[in-house]
């Protein structure tokens, strides 16, 4: 549609002085300018969407809490009790899904929402300008506003079930940061495919509800590798969620959970293509997102 | 080229694909489709001049050139579907050019809507630190003019109350607030008046001439001739996409009612500002798909809705009137089953099948409503039914008097054997 139009730098001279250019295919100039610059912004949309979720709930902000916590306990009769899968060395199985819980839940809300923020402020985007990229953003920002307050029940658990954890717990810092980068490539990507084709509202859930399976939440990722062996394994690990999750068991379980092996390193540079990837699809749609939202 | 510049604009031009706007986004069966008879298409390149109804231009704005000052107001004016809209959309870089550039020096803030993003369940309180956010004030800018934009609001009794539960008055003038209490150098305003009572429009008015008074620029786009003619030093007049004049406000505004470009008196073109109802939503056009009509064809009508603030479902009727005045026959969204019409900006599509109107002239009167009235356009557009008739064996030469509408009938005769 918009071919970027061709600088022509003999014509620059009279533009010189100008602060800003509007052009064909010249937004990007100012883009990561203007993303600072409306940082704020950033912030108050997270917090609208925490404000706004819990209103005229009754029990209010405790859903925060109990919806994670709830979602713990049936996945824990389930799994451990009913299904019988079996739970890394020493701990206790529900504290081992929750380690896992905390990154899918996280990974998965961030992406969901993230799909359907664009669309979901259409109004915006064709009445104000501000960088697009800061809507999906703050959905997964509102996202890791859940996961704080999960890791504070991943507390409590761990205080009920009197696990001690150990120094490893210093790591679940960077491996957060994974879970953003990973979080925010795949909601870019998903964004700019949900505004250009509508379907994406009906693609995502399915695809999260599948991923939790081919993640290991409810199981530990050395089932895949004994039972499938090494190769798969290595193909099994470029899901940048079973790095991220085993890294997390890693650090809260201690134990034999495995991190800083290959599943990390490919998670990680999974996760970095993915984060770079989405930046630059979302970078190169969003300039139409205005014409076809 | 003079150090006063703030903005320069050069051979601008938007290119919409009709088929677009028609269906605003893709499906992924389309992309698809599209991918896999890819090959084939480049075996038909050579029809591919042949525009069809998925392919056809629309050029929004077609090379426009021109600059404005330091301090400049300048209003632009052109009919509806002129490029107004388009060439601010762009300057406020919503959407970008085809072709051509701009050049802005300063600080830009642009008003295309009062109360972007305004949250129902949030109060009043909040929405201010979310609206101006969105406009692009920082928190400590929005703090700092915190109580002034409650005053001219006044609604400092509502401050903590989710502004879902103001009154529709109450709700534009705190969005409005907002909005005047920008600061910026170059201020793009687009319709906004549109909304409110007539005594919060002289508000405004008053709000925006101490705007201007401050040496800022501004761009502002309008229907009300004497808001414009009382604001703007300036005037920019397009049509169809082009710039045909830019010249002092008054020289604007003559040329504009001398090329029977406003037909202000007609009530047809009558302003979006002088039209009563809430205006949440106005009607930016209504009009019939030809002037002229066959008889016994459907009558087509499209519409644009124009969102001003965020509200809920809606409804969108028409009333039918003859040479006599008399109302023939009315269509109403609210008749259909899930017929409301969802917020935002819209294009609505009606196609009347029946009845069949005897030729003449007639006039439509326009609504969008909900609980009451939100905008009641009394003469939104005419038309005219022919004589000449689409069907053959009809003959409408005796049927022109009998009746307001013409029925659809068969007629059966037989010879009856004697008894």
């Amino acid at each position: 549609m918009t071919s970027p139009a061709t600088a022509s730098p003999a014509n620059d001279d009279s533009f010189g002085d100008f602060d800003l250019m509007i052009e064909a295919g010249q937004s990007e100039k100012r883009y990561w300018h203007d993303l600072w610059r409306y940082r704020e912004l950033l912030f108050i949309l997270a917090w609208r969407d925490v404000a706004v979720r819990y209103k005229q709930t009754v029990a209010g902000a405790a859903w925060a809490i109990l919806q994670p916590l709830i979602n713990m306990i049936i996945m824990t009769v389930i799994f451990g009790k009913v299904a019988g899968l079996p739970s890394l060395g020493s701990a206790p199985y529900a504290i081992m899904v929750f380690a896992a819980m905390l990154p899918w839940q996280f990974f998965s809300n961030a992406v969901s929402n993230a799909g359907q923020s664009v669309v979901n402020n259409a109004g915006m985007i064709s009445k104000v300008y501000f960088p697009r990229a800061i809507i999906p953003t703050s959905s997964v920002l509102v996202s890791l506003v859940d996961f704080l307050v999960s890791l504070v029940i991943l507390a409590g658990l761990m205080a009920w079930y009197d696990f001690l954890p150990t120094w490893r717990l210093l790591a679940l810092p960077l491996f957060t940061l994974i879970a953003i980068l990973a979080a925010t490539g795949a909601g870019l990507f998903i964004t700019a495919l949900t505004v250009r084709y509508r379907d994406f509202r009906f693609i995502v859930p399915f695809v999260v509800q599948f991923g939790m399976y081919v993640s290991p939440v409810a199981y530990s990722s050395e089932v895949i590798r004994e039972k499938f062996g090494a190769g798969w394994f290595a193909l099994y690990c470029l899901n940048p969620l079973v790095g991220i999750i085993d890294g997390f068991r890693w650090a809260i379980l201690g134990g034999d959970a495995g991190a800083f092996q290959l599943g990390t390193w490919l998670s990680l540079a999974v996760s970095i293509a993915l984060f770079a990837g989405g930046v630059a699809f979302f970078r190169k749609t969003e300039r139409m997102f205005a014409d076809i939202i | 080229m003079s150090d006063d510049t703030v903005i320069k604009v050069e051979g601008l031009s938007k290119l919409y694909m009709l088929g677009q706007t028609l269906q605003p986004y893709g499906t992924l069966r389309h992309a698809i489709q599209n991918a896999a008879t890819a090959p084939l298409r480049w075996l038909k390149a050579a029809r591919k001049h042949k525009a069809g109804p998925d392919s056809a231009e629309f050029w929004a704005l077609k090379d426009v050139s021109f600059t404005v000052n330091r301090g400049d107001v300048v209003g632009i004016l052109g009919r509806n579907g002129a490029g107004k809209s388009t060439l601010l959309k762009i300057l406020s870089r919503i959407t970008e050019p085809t072709t051509g550039r701009v050049g802005v020096k300063g600080r830009v803030a642009s008003l295309l809507e009062v109360g972007t993003g305004f949250h129902p369940e949030l109060t009043g309180r909040e929405n201010i630190y979310l609206n101006g956010a969105i406009l692009g004030m920082t928190r400590a800018e929005i703090r700092r003019k915190f109580d002034e934009i409650v005053a001219f609001a006044g609604i400092e009794k509502f401050l903590d109350t989710p502004v879902k539960r103001y009154s529709s008055g109450m709700y534009v003038r705190l969005a409005f607030a907002v909005a005047a209490h920008l600061e910026p150098e170059i201020l793009i305003v687009d319709e906004v008046l549109a909304v409110g009572d007539s005594e919060f429009q002289k508000k405004c008015i008053g709000k925006m001439k101490e705007v201007t008074a401050n040496g800022r620029t501004v761009l502002f786009v309008s229907h009300n001739l004497p808001a414009v003619a009382a604001l703007c030093r300036k005037g920019i007049l397009l049509k169809e996409g082009r710039l045909i004049l830019t010249d002092t406000a008054e020289n604007t505004i003559a040329r504009y009612k001398k090329e029977g470009m406003s037909d202000e008196d007609t009530g047809v073109a009558m302003a979006m500002t002088a039209r009563s109802g809430t205006g949440t939503h106005r009607l930016e056009y209504v009009k019939p798909t030809a002037a002229e009509f066959p008889a016994r064809t459907p009558l087509i009508f499209r519409a644009r809705i124009r969102q001003f603030r965020d509200d809920a479902k809606f409804h969108y009727s028409l009333h039918f009137r003859n040479e006599a005045d008399d109302e023939i026959f009315a269509i109403n969204s609210e008749y259909l089953d899930g017929g409301g019409i969802a917020p935002g900006d819209r294009d609505v599509e009606v196609v009347i099948d029946s009845p069949w109107l005897p030729p003449g002239d007639y006039r439509v009167e326009a609504f969008l409503h909900s609980a009451g009235i939100i905008d009641h356009w009394p003469d939104a557009c005419r038309f005219h039914v022919g004589s000449d008739v689409a069907t053959l064996g009809y003959s409408l030469a005796s049927a022109k008097n009998a009746g307001k509408v013409l029925a659809s009938f068969r007629l059966n005769s037989q010879a009856r054997a004697e008894t």
